[in-house]
């Protein structure tokens, strides 16, 4: 994105419009920590506290505590949640045991995504944690469409806390002893430092790590008591954002929206072979014809020859004839890569890993190529 | 002796007779964080006063930067192209982007001085 003659500082001066912000639990906690604030999905959120590289450096090597408190956490209750949610989602609920999680989206009519989330089920109920700019609207969505077939809880008095890093397991497990047996994309309610949690082994920095929902008054007790372990370094947006796009995750908003389909966005593993064949979902009709047929686009994973990195929106062309194939949806440096990466849309014919592209970065014309993601390989505890 | 003149948009040029020297200030490489690539203008590239001469990027966004005088580029900091971290490190230093021949220097008359920048930073917080 290329910032307009105005200032270096475009972002700041442009953000700083606008309604008042909400402020997560941690608030406090993070302006102690000299955090930069800024605005985002209607959160004053910390940016960064000591730099985006060295951040995100350390969250690959030892652990990163992460505030996500402004991400949506809803709770469904009912015999009839899963099936109930399973005519908003292609992902499969009905099938998924007590005490394990699933990545889906909420779809739209046109089997695009109106926004993506994780969904775990407990012994009498689902929780779903949600987009923090969408949430409003998946609430409202939510409510209006099964609202009358479960019971539907927003848990606004909850912090949502990310412990991410290799070194997650082993400072949990201090904490929380079971939290070290837990698998990959499982949930446990587990009592950290004598607070009642509900904990997930899940993230979005491709590293292993958890989620934790806490009462919000604990909140800011918990950050400190994890903080206060050696390996533990507080995180902010910024790497979250650079960790997130080394694993080949994809941002809502940016990889994903309302015009892209999850069968376009290489997500069809997030759709079990039942739920393929039955449907049920908006846009189910779109996207079987996608799965059967195949998609004109698919999103990949481009690296850019030399060091300038290419941003969302720059245009991806044909190395034969310059003509344009696609465009960058999230591109920056990524610092485990020691490189730029990005990812983006481009027609089905280029889509496979190995194929040379051309950026159009400033007028010029970059070399890159279609490469297999994730960038940095995911670390998982899977057992 | 030579005299350092700031922007609003937070480059300064560095003036000895003809010879100016141009990069970012501490302030813009602290507001933009940790620097990964600079693309550096083209030695012999006549630069409008004004005009877009380099773009520095931090992990999060591209900002341009502009020549604050006119003239010809005479020298462009190849060390940055490695290390574009030196201006993080040392942005009126080490860190400088690139020279050029003040073909004009009435412009420098309308810039701000040391002392009027650190006014003008100070009111930005």
């Amino acid at each position: 994105m290329p910032v307009a003659p105005a200032t270096l500082l475009e972002n700041r001066v442009t953000d700083n419009q606008g309604q008042d912000l909400k402020q997560t639990p941690l608030d406090a906690l993070h302006r102690k920590l000299g955090a930069k604030m800024v605005p985002f999905a209607g959160y004053d959120m910390p940016v960064q506290y000591d730099g985006i590289l060295a951040e995100h450096q350390h969250t690959r090597a030892k652990a990163g505590l992460f505030d996500v408190s402004h991400m949506g956490q809803v709770i469904l209750r009912g015999g009839d949640a899963a099936a109930a949610l399973e005519t908003l989602v292609p992902g499969d609920f009905q099938e998924l045991p007590v005490g394990k999680m699933r990545y889906t989206m909420l779809t739209n009519e046109q089997g695009g995504i109106m926004d993506d989330l994780m969904g775990s089920r407990g012994s009498d109920h689902l929780f779903l944690v949600v987009n923090a700019g969408c949430k409003e609207r998946d609430i409202a969505h939510i409510r209006e469409r099964i609202g009358g077939r479960c019971e539907m809880e927003v848990l606004y008095d909850r912090a949502l806390l990310a412990l991410q890093g290799p070194a997650a397991a082993e400072v949990l497990a201090r904490l929380a002893p079971p939290a070290r047996h837990m698998l990959f994309m499982t949930a446990e309610t587990l009592t950290i430092a004598d607070v009642p949690c509900f904990v997930t082994r899940s993230g979005y920095t491709g590293e292993d790590g958890f989620e934790i929902s806490v009462p919000e008054d604990k909140a800011e007790h918990l950050a400190g008591m994890l903080l206060h372990e050696p390996e533990v370094k507080a995180i902010g947006l910024g790497a979250r954002d650079s960790l997130r796009l080394e694993a080949g995750l994809c941002l809502f908003g940016n990889d994903i929206d309302e015009t892209t389909t999850p069968i376009e966005a290489g997500l069809i593993w997030t759709i079990s072979k039942r739920r393929r064949q039955e449907g049920g979902f908006p846009g189910a009709d779109v996207i079987q014809r996608q799965i059967a047929e195949g998609v004109e686009r698919r999103l990949v994973g481009i690296r850019p020859e030399g060091r300038a990195p290419a941003r969302a929106h720059t245009k991806i062309t044909s190395t034969a004839d310059d003509s344009i194939i696609g465009e960058v949806t999230s591109g920056g440096f990524g610092p485990s890569v020691e490189g730029p990466v990005a990812m983006g849309y481009v027609k089905t014919t280029f889509a496979k890993p190995g194929t040379p592209v051309n950026l159009s970065v400033r007028g010029k014309s970059l070399p890159a190529e279609v490469i297999k993601m994730p960038f940095v390989e995911h670390r998982y505890y899977k057992k | 002796m030579a005299t350092i003149k700031f922007t609003k948009e937070h480059e300064w040029i560095s003036v000895d007779g003809d010879q100016g020297t141009v990069g970012i200030t501490a302030y813009a490489q602290e507001q933009l964080g940790d620097i990964v690539f600079v693309e550096l203008p083209e030695v012999g590239a006549d630069l409008e006063p004004g005009g877009e001469a380099a773009v520095v990027e931090s992990v999060k966004a591209a900002s341009e930067i502009y020549t604050p005088a006119g003239g010809s580029v005479t020298e462009v900091n190849d060390d940055l192209t490695e290390e574009p971290a030196k201006i993080n490190a040392d942005a009126l230093g080490e860190g400088w982007i690139f020279r050029i021949k003040v073909s004009d220097a009435s412009p420098l008359d309308d810039l701000m001085d040391q002392a009027a920048y650190d006014e003008y930073v100070a009111g930005l917080d």
